[in-house]
């Protein structure tokens, strides 16, 4: 297992580096179009929301930690940071039958990287956030 | 990166876009959709034809964009590729969506 990490300021504008980062492991792991855009998806959706509310009002960083086999073809991608403690994962789902005017705008990101992933864990650690996401292809 | 070709002809707008519509891209659509989306806008057509990625920003100004035509007219997404289908499927946009 190949394992890499990416120490960036968590940003919104740092996305597009953030999942360079990512993309290219996955290609090197002969990870299917498909699967890799349901991994960006996921990684964009945790990414932002640690950018948005991790350090809010202030500024802070992110660790991402990609570990990508072949044998067997997985990923698990890890996020971490030194922000307000907080879990993800505990947020209901939303409605997905409310019509249009029904319903908020947002509110769907920590739902579709549920979705998007195989397994997605929340944990604090040594006063950090860690957020572990796993994909199997 | 996302690109949009826009059109605008007897109330009906086009929007063909190209690339991602995420996090980073997704407030310019939006941006770009409320200045066509004037109150002579009696259609909206987009066009994912060359669309790869959309994301849950995305979604959002998708949702958007449709709360706006529902009073004034009609929306529909064409040519909408397979992972963004799924997408939808998942999230109830395809309920909400007029897809063709």
């Amino acid at each position: 297992m190949d394992t890499q990490e990416l120490n960036i300021e968590a940003l919104e504008k740092n996305l597009p580096q953030v999942l360079r980062f990512v993309d290219d492991l996955l290609e090197l792991a002969g990870c299917p179009v498909k699967t890799q855009l349901q991994i960006d998806l996921a990684v964009e959706e945790i990414f932002v929301n640690i950018a948005d509310y991790a350090y809010a009002p202030g500024e802070g960083s992110a660790v991402i930690r990609a570990e990508i086999s072949e044998n067997p073809r997985k990923a698990v991608i890890t996020f971490f940071d030194r922000g307000i403690p907080y879990d993800p994962l505990e947020k209901k789902d939303p409605d997905v039958t409310l019509s249009a005017g029904e319903r908020p705008v947002g509110g769907l990101g920590i739902f579709l990287t549920k979705k998007s992933m195989d397994e997605v864990t929340y944990a604090y650690k040594d006063g950090q956030n860690v957020l572990t996401m796993i994909k199997r292809w | 990166m996302l690109y949009t070709q826009k059109t605008k002809e007897n109330g009906k707008v086009c929007f063909a876009l190209e690339g991602r519509l995420d996090t980073v891209t997704a407030p310019d659509l939006e941006k770009e959709l409320k200045e066509a989306l004037d109150s002579s806008a009696a259609e909206l057509v987009l066009d994912f034809t060359k669309l790869d990625y959309i994301s849950s920003a995305g979604l959002r100004v998708l949702l958007a964009a449709q709360k706006i035509m529902a009073k004034q007219g009609t929306m529909k997404v064409v040519h909408v590729n397979e992972t963004i289908m799924e997408i939808f499927e998942v999230t109830g946009f395809s309920d909400i969506l007029t897809i063709e």
